[in-house]
């Protein structure tokens, strides 16, 4: 398992590597010196820019790259006070901007360098700096990235409950179905179908839920006109409460029965009222109750448990 | 299949959400019957209906359908064309009966729901 995660990490900064190009990665603010800058003020240069090389540029072009070991050099054979350019390496190795940066790290390594100028392939000026440091906190940037972007997705697909701490937790939506044509119907089922994914739950629970509401939304509709839709999420169940005053239902156990419809003709015509409706929401929930008094309304209440995948809804 | 290349085949003329046809089509479902449609389609599929009116694309967005095909040359209202622009929801119309493009729908390799639904 340890070994297998390590293999996982290995070959996203493998990935990485051939991904990330120098240019990104690079030092952009360069301190340079000229190759007439006096050896005795380059101490004092290294130092205050706590940097342990610098690239010689003259004019636009770069001619060669002095470091500390090229300093002490200088110090062992007498440090007498001479121009950078006298001390500095000519055969200076470098990496174009556009290059991945696997070369970068192939170089550094076979050479032993500590830092490779940067160039601009076309123009041939010098763009940057290169070094260890720099790769690797490139390369933790863009891991921080991935990772950031993982903490996220995880988050949103299941720990939202996990993250709250209370005796009990309920999230409720309400909503009210308000003398809306039969053309709107579908408008609260699919707010509370996205507001249902936001919270992460399981897409088969989420699809459960909608369907459930959408038949009872239509029912409103077409019956009642008016009603409200109440759910309360809790960590493993979502309720579903749709309460109405319409003209209420006469025989329960009929108008549940598959085919069993009381709807007028116009309905019908617009692919409703097919007496399938309240069979579709009983397919989608564990539990089921309706209570409805005629002329006084109807209210239908239903349980989808949101941990199980126990019954395909269809 | 793409949405996109049975349009073409079947010189289905497209009536809303010109640019989401990239969708792959995984599979087709005949109905006219709205409560049908959202117990029985799946995530994916391709829509054969007759009915024309706003409430087919609030299902297929529900249910998370490829797009709707109207049968017999007819045409969405109004509203249902805005709505569906909106729900980037494709409806294609063809002039052919339900029967005749479902075979063609067929022809084209697109399935029903559960191939083994006839044996059991």
């Amino acid at each position: 398992m340890i070994a297998a995660n390590k293999n996982l990490q290995f070959t996203k900064i493998q990935e990485l590597v051939y991904e990330l190009k120098v240019a990104e990665v690079m030092t952009k603010n360069l301190i340079t010196v000229a190759p007439d800058t006096r050896m005795s003020e380059l101490r004092g240069i290294l130092r205050d820019n706590r940097i342990s090389g610098t690239p010689v540029v003259d004019g636009d072009r770069m001619v060669g790259i002095v470091s500390v070991e090229d300093f002490i050099t200088w110090l062992i054979r007498g440090g007498v006070d001479c121009p950078v350019g006298q001390v500095m390496s000519r055969k200076v190795r470098t990496l174009f901007a556009d290059e991945p940066l696997v070369h970068a790290v192939s170089k550094l390594e076979e050479h032993g360098y500590g830092r490779l100028p940067v160039l601009d392939r076309s123009k041939n000026t010098l763009l940057g700096l290169i070094t260890k440091g720099d790769i690797i906190e490139g390369l933790l940037q863009e891991l921080q990235i991935d990772y950031h972007e993982e903490e996220i997705h995880r988050y949103r697909a299941s720990h939202f409950f996990e993250d709250m701490i209370a005796d009990k937790i309920t999230i409720n939506f309400h909503y009210h179905i308000h003398g809306k044509k039969i053309e709107q119907g579908g408008e609260v089922a699919s707010d509370l179908k996205r507001s249902l994914k936001r919270l992460g739950i399981h897409p088969d629970i989420v699809r459960r839920a909608a369907i459930a509401t959408y038949e009872a939304e239509m029912n409103v509709i077409i019956y009642a006109e008016e009603g409200r839709v109440d759910v309360n999420v809790e960590p493993d169940v979502i309720l579903i409460e749709v309460r109405d005053r319409g003209q209420g239902i006469a025989d329960v156990a009929r108008a549940v029965e598959p085919g069993y419809s009381t709807a007028p003709d116009w309905v019908r015509e617009l692919g409703f009222g097919a007496g399938m409706g309240l069979q579709n929401i009983k397919n989608c929930a564990r539990d089921f109750d309706i209570t409805s008094t005629v002329g006084r309304g109807t209210t239908l209440k239903i349980s989808i448990p949101t941990g199980t995948k126990e019954k395909r809804c269809a | 299949m793409r949405l996109s290349e049975i349009a073409q085949t079947l010189t289905l003329k497209v009536r809303s959400a010109a640019g989401h046809l990239d969708t792959d089509v995984l599979g087709g479902y005949a109905s006219d019957l709205m409560s049908d449609v959202m117990a029985n389609a799946e995530e994916g599929y391709l829509w054969v209906t007759l009915q024309t009116h706003a409430n087919i694309v609030a299902v297929a967005a529900m249910k998370e359908l490829a797009g709707i095909i109207l049968i017999n040359g007819r045409e969405p209202e109004k509203e249902t064309a805005e709505k569906a622009e909106e729900k980037n929801i494709p409806i294609l119309v063809s002039r052919l009966p339900a029967f005749e493009l479902i075979g063609r729908l067929y022809d084209l390799g697109i399935p029903g729901l559960r191939a083994d639904a006839e044996e059991s």
